[in-house]
């Protein structure tokens, strides 16, 4: 099978590698990249643990074309924090018990910083909205709300 | 002598294990947050090939021909897996205590009984190329009357769902078709009662839909050993299961997990490791097998459909005077766990009330339907939901507050249970004066003085006269054991030269003898076992 170049930036860093044509974003950052933080939960766009950013809008990894992200930016939880410093989000989801199994934890998180980085200080109801595509099949979504506001407040109290 | 500098390490613990009413972080939430708890998924291995199954479109039908020669020409395939590749290819997960007779094949062979049963499993380079390999396997298949329905099931010429049970119920005690609890005369009871009231409830299946599917992946490792990446809710019970389905000593794998991405019960089943491991063996490779969210529906097991009848006899001054359960388990196709879950369920009856007449037959009955398992509470979930609903109906009957009725019949401290155990540290009544101060639902002054440790035993504590039934006759004691599923020795396919020979199962004991002459009491079961 033909293989296709692929490069695009990957948390900051540039990365290429080929891909077979279909391959989804999920698989070329999961087994080309080496990136295991989007995590596969349906292939449907059902679940949203597979989320990512890609030029700092939110996006399945598992519907999307990983040919379509060349020359892109794609961010993923393993970009997250800022060196050994976690990210508010990170420390707001710890300290808020916003997390059971974890599996969906990566692509709340990123849910989550897409709703802060366009609006730091958004409403509960913006919050819920942000995360609907998004199943947390232990059913932690309280904590997850509370964590996500929190990670607001304390973002602006530093600002 | 040499020392151990124990003085470098003191501080590390200060033994205070005071941590009641304390905030204490959980040690896996840094790896969650930071996406670095691994799941069975993140082991990316060198060479690794992927496992897909063929799965059966038919509730029931009979397999006459299965072509897989197409299928082995196909780009990237490694390996084909038939149900006579599988050592030992029929297993009941409850075999590990000798609870049940093996009835589920790894890979199907004579016959499918569910719809998404697996019948042939494709090792490819990639998942892409084993899918394309699987779409090109010609099954003749010819399809059977199926039954869906529990009830239906029991009828006499309902279609014999799996050959083990022809009766299509699991047999307890080696020889009744369904678990019975026998206290006092509910017969009497009713007799006396100043009102019946007989209801039928019925919960449907439920999938517990984990965020991440079901999956291992399997590798050899040194010494001829394989290494397992699993999912598994019950790590070395799926381990013994893989030892006795592929016939090696246990010692052959090292499974790893631990880290699961929401199970409910649904990961206890031991679905996808065998596999797994027999394709690293026959391959030599890493093999990865993940279930897709349509395979975990349609094959991961969900938690059992239950149909329960409740007839309840009651007093105008609202006791309970007499409780009759019939309840029917859907198992689906295969025994899995559902066995056990009657007798859970049966060991819950009449729930938390004391009622000197009780009666219960609990059947696990076979249908085809995709077999069930475990799922939070499973036995006792759905009979409380149809206990309580009956509690609420029975209280509206006699004209009392629901809250003060379940008070009225809540067991106390000394009362006689129906298994024929005291009552002890009881506190139904106090979570519901509790709930229904939170709920600031009005109680009575006298039923909010009520406790748990008053008014308890004395003629609660007695055994009502209970009728003997007739006994049945009993069936061989030794288990039956059946190789239907098992194809003949000579279609058996060899591995191939180069693939590794897994290490040589060491000399089995004589199947029915015991080791030693004792036997043992199982609390769990009620039954003898060696």
């Amino acid at each position: 099978m033909t293989k296709t170049p692929l490069q695009f930036r990957h948390n900051g860093r540039d990365v290429a590698v080929f891909v077979d044509g279909g391959v989804n974003l999920l698989v070329a950052l999961r087994e080309l990249i080496g990136d295991m933080t989007p995590k596969f939960g349906c292939g449907q766009g059902g679940c949203g643990a597979c989320s990512v950013l890609i030029d700092g809008e939110l996006h399945l990894s598992c519907l999307t074309l990983a040919e379509t992200v060349n020359g892109r930016a794609v961010e993923t939880l393993d970009g997250l924090k800022d060196g050994p410093n976690l990210h508010p989000l990170q420390r707001a989801f710890m300290e808020q018990f916003a997390a059971q199994c974890g599996y969906c934890t990566p692509g709340m998180l990123m849910a989550a910083k897409a709703l802060l980085d366009r609006n730091p200080s958004p409403t509960r109801a913006e919050v819920i909205e942000t995360i609907s595509g998004n199943i947390c099949r232990c059913t932690g979504y309280e904590p997850i709300i509370n964590a996500v506001l929190a990670a607001a407040s304390g973002g602006r109290a530093r600002a | 002598m040499l020392e151990l500098r124990k003085d470098i390490f003191a501080d590390e613990r200060d033994d205070n294990l005071k941590e009641i009413g304390k905030g204490t972080q959980r040690q896996d939430m840094l790896g969650h947050v930071t996406g670095t708890s691994t799941y069975f998924d993140d082991h990316k291995l060198q060479g690794m090939l992927h496992l897909k199954v063929l799965r059966s479109p038919h509730a029931h039908a009979r397999l006459r021909r299965v072509d897989t020669m197409e299928a082995e020409r196909s780009p990237g395939v490694r390996r084909i897996i038939r149900g006579a590749d599988v050592p030992v290819n029929l297993n009941t997960l409850l075999s590990l205590i000798n609870f049940g007779k093996d009835d589920e094949p790894s890979l199907a062979v004579d016959k499918v009984r569910y719809k998404g049963e697996p019948i042939v499993a494709i090792v490819a380079d990639s998942p892409r190329e084993a899918y394309e390999a699987i779409a090109k396997v010609r099954v003749d298949y010819e399809p059977l009357p199926a039954v869906f329905d529990v009830e239906e099931a029991l009828k006499p010429g309902a279609p014999v769902v799996n050959d083990v049970y022809p009766k299509n119920t699991f047999v307890y005690h080696d020889v009744y078709d369904h678990q019975k609890l026998r206290f006092g005369d509910v017969e009497r009871g009713f007799a006396e009662a100043d009102h019946v009231l007989e209801q039928r409830y019925q919960m449907s299946p439920i999938e517990h839909a984990p965020t991440e599917t079901n999956g291992s992946i399997a590798a050899p490792d040194t010494n001829g050993r394989y290494v397992v990446y699993t999912s598994t809710q019950a790590l070395f019970f799926s381990l013994d299961t893989c030892a006795k389905i592929l016939d090696v000593p246990s010692n052959t794998f090292h499974f790893i997990g631990g880290t699961v991405g929401g199970g409910f019960g649904g990961k206890v089943d031991t679905l996808t490791e065998p596999l797994a491991i027999l394709g690293a063996m026959l391959t030599g490779r890493p093999v990865r097998y993940q279930l897709g969210r349509e395979e975990e529906m349609q094959f991961g097991s969900p938690r059992g459909a239950e149909r329960i009848y409740i007839k309840d006899g009651v007093m105008r001054d609202g006791r309970i005077v007499a409780r009759k359960i019939r309840a029917y388990f859907d198992s689906g196709a295969y025994t899995r766990l559902s066995s056990y879950a009657v007798v859970k369920c049966v060991a819950h009856l009449p729930g938390p009330y004391t009622i000197p007449n009780v009666h219960g037959d609990v059947y696990c009955v076979f249908t085809n339907r995709t077999p069930a398992t475990a799922m939070r509470g499973f036995g006792v979930t759905a009979m409380d939901f149809a206990l309580e609903c009956q509690m609420d109906k029975l209280a509206h009957l006699v004209g009392m507050d629901p809250m003060e009725f379940r008070i009225l019949n809540a067991y106390r401290d000394g009362d006689m249970k129906a298994h024929r155990r005291e009552a002890k540290n009881t506190a139904l009544i106090e979570c519901v004066q509790v709930a229904a101060e939170k709920a600031k639902w009005p109680l009575r002054e006298e039923v909010k003085r009520m406790s748990s440790r008053k008014d308890g035993g004395g003629s609660r504590a007695a055994i009502s006269p209970t009728p003997l039934e007739p006994a049945l006759q009993r069936a061989a004691v030794s288990q039956q054991r059946t190789t239907y599923d098992r194809a003949p020795a000579a279609a058996a396919v060899q591995p191939p030269p180069s693939a590794p020979t897994p290490p040589a199962p060491p000399p089995r004991p004589p199947a029915s003898s015991p080791s030693h002459g004792a036997t043992r009491f199982s609390s769990v079961f009620g039954t003898r076992r060696r």
